[in-house]
């Protein structure tokens, strides 16, 4: 029970991305193409679940005072494990993502959950909170770069879906600016239905 | 039986309970559309006259009567037609259905806004359903002006709560967002002629590229140029601020201080001989006559709801919106115009000037206290 809610919390009624506002940054500078987009979602959520899993196992001997240090190692090391990952096997879309998949050391969510939770709980518990919240972030940058290749080049992954229709490409959606806009109406929706997260 | 009668006899159907209540919004705003309201303030010391916001954005909309008139005279001057009459008809058939795609998409998600919040429909797209037709070139297709008007009335102004809350000018981020989404249907050589083939730069293109222009100064004056419908002709443009500044619906601060910003800084550059643009050869009042800065000037940087609030304020946001125009058209090449920019630009930064204005009086007044004491 615990478990199954601990996953699908921080897919929608805790969203990282549009409840929590973390991880924003990226979700502006990656989602202007669908593949790019779902391959960050998919590198932050091996992150964030194999760090949360290390910092988990790790939690009773770290002291206090050197954790932050020991945090870093770890999701540093994971990084680099992803990143070399994409340039041997996914070049091209390494090339696309540039620094932003280096930057996931920076991403909050990362660090957060790390803190939040992998400190103060179990192994599995912290993996699946650690995946559970990847896909979180991962779901919100999928439907925002759904919306921006579908407007902006009129395609999905690359195929030509309503281009052949006479469909005028809208540059605007190419731009970062309209990310934020997407992630605003998205945000607009989902406190539409969530009205606890409604601010009085 | 009167108008009066007849809208009094209708009304307990709209009203709160009836059978068509839950339009009573739309009702309303017809009703005062009609009729000066009647409602006093029940509470607390006002002094109310019967000048509420629907007939303030009737004087604006007076007021670029004489601009729109000409921008359509314009329409069919640039495409060839000689005449008054027939190039004035020939413009108002083409500018009719942009006024018509504006007005029906804004104020249809207008009134649905306002029926699903209940509140009254807010009068501001007035006044903004007319600006975007005029600022748009005549060949842009309606669906973009569609589409640029949900996108502002949306975005730009009901997220923050309708009329009266927006940040930015409705208009000009209509403006802003064909531009940015569809730059080849704005901007270029053949999106300012209503005719097919027909192509050629603006005033504003030709000074920068070439640092004179085909026109004499008088004819950029009145307004014989290509260009966005509505700002062309200056005069005309002057006519409508004459009836702005008469009714005192807009501030003479705000003009003032934009058409000064933009001359200081159009005689600087002169006088520091940067030779990327215009400024060179052209005189620097030119400035003031080509492209939108005249319009942009007196209707949009006005708007009495993202302008600065304080009188001080005011001087300082409209300087800055006149400098910051002839600054992005001289030294950014990639924008020929850059009233729009700069007004958007300004609209966001006016409440910080406010705050700062407010707080340095309140520490002039603060110290006056200590002296007398």
């Amino acid at each position: 029970m615990k478990l199954s809610k601990n996953f699908t919390n921080p897919l929608a009624a805790n969203n990282p991305v549009i409840v929590q506002i973390l991880g924003i940054c990226s979700a502006l500078a990656v989602t202007v193409k669908l593949e790019p987009a779902l391959v960050m979602g998919l590198s932050v959520t091996f992150v964030t679940a194999f760090s949360n899993l290390v910092m988990s196992l790790l939690r009773n001997g770290v002291p206090s005072r050197i954790r932050i240090i020991v945090q870093l190692v770890v999701i540093a090391t994971l990084v680099i494990v992803v990143d070399q990952f994409l340039r041997a096997f996914m070049y091209d879309v390494s090339k696309q993502l540039s620094v932003y998949v280096g930057l996931i050391i920076t991403n909050c969510i990362v660090m957060g959950r790390v803190e939040a939770f992998a400190l103060a709980n179990k192994p599995w518990d912290s993996f699946v909170d650690g995946i559970a919240n990847g896909l979180g972030y991962a779901f919100i940058l999928v439907l925002v770069a759904f919306f921006r290749e579908l407007f902006g080049s009129g395609t999905l992954f690359g195929f030509d879906v309503i281009a052949r229709f006479g469909y005028e490409n809208n540059s605007l959606m190419l731009f970062p600016p309209m990310a934020l806009i997407i992630i605003g109406c998205i945000i607009w929706v989902h406190r539409t239905i969530n009205k606890d997260l409604q601010e009085k | 039986m009167g108008l009066r009668q007849i809208v009094d006899k209708i009304k307990p159907t709209f009203s709160e309970g009836g059978k068509l209540g839950f339009l009573h919004s739309t009702f309303e705003g017809f009703e005062t559309f009609l009729f000066v309201p009647n409602t006093t303030t029940q509470r607390g010391a006002h002094i109310r006259d019967c000048n509420d916001i629907k007939r303030v954005m009737i004087v604006v909309v007076l007021a670029l009567v004489p601009a729109l008139l000409f921008g359509m005279y314009n329409i069919g001057y640039q495409s060839g037609i000689e005449e008054i009459l027939p190039a004035f008809w020939f413009g108002f058939l083409k500018m009719l259905p942009m006024i018509i795609v504006s007005y029906v998409t804004g104020l249809a998600i207008e009134f649905a806004f306002a029926q699903k919040r209940k509140h009254e429909i807010n009068e501001g797209f007035l006044v903004s359903g007319l600006l975007i037709p005029m600022i748009m070139p005549i060949s842009v297709p309606l669906w973009i002006v569609a589409l640029s008007t949900a996108f502002a009335v949306i975005i730009g102004k009901e997220v923050f709560g309708g009329t009266g809350m927006n940040v930015f000018n409705p208009a000009l981020l209509a403006r802003a967002f064909a531009f940015f989404a569809y730059t080849p249907k704005m901007s270029g050589e053949a999106v300012w002629y209503a005719a097919d083939g027909q192509t050629g730069a603006t005033a504003l293109e030709q000074l920068a590229t070439t640092g004179e222009m085909k026109w004499s100064v008088m004819e950029a004056f009145i307004g014989r140029i290509p260009g966005s419908v509505g700002e062309t002709s200056t005069a005309a443009i002057l006519i409508g601020a004459a009836i702005l500044l008469f009714t005192g619906v807009a501030s003479w601060r705000i003009m003032l201080s934009v058409f000064a910003g933009g001359l200081a800084f159009a005689y600087l550059f002169q006088a520091v001989g940067v030779d990327i643009t215009m400024i060179d050869d052209a005189p620097a009042y030119y400035h003031l006559l080509v492209g939108g800065f005249a319009f942009g000037a007196v209707f949009m940087a006005t708007d009495p709801v993202t302008s600065a609030q304080t009188n001080c304020g005011k001087w300082i946001y409209g300087f800055m919106v006149g400098a910051l125009a002839v600054i992005i058209r001289v030294i950014n090449p990639a924008y020929p115009e850059g009233m729009m920019l700069s007004i958007l630009f300004m609209n966001a930064l006016a409440p910080l000037i406010d705050y700062f204005v407010v707080e340095r009086n309140i520490a002039r007044r603060k110290k006056l206290i200590k002296n007398v004491k």
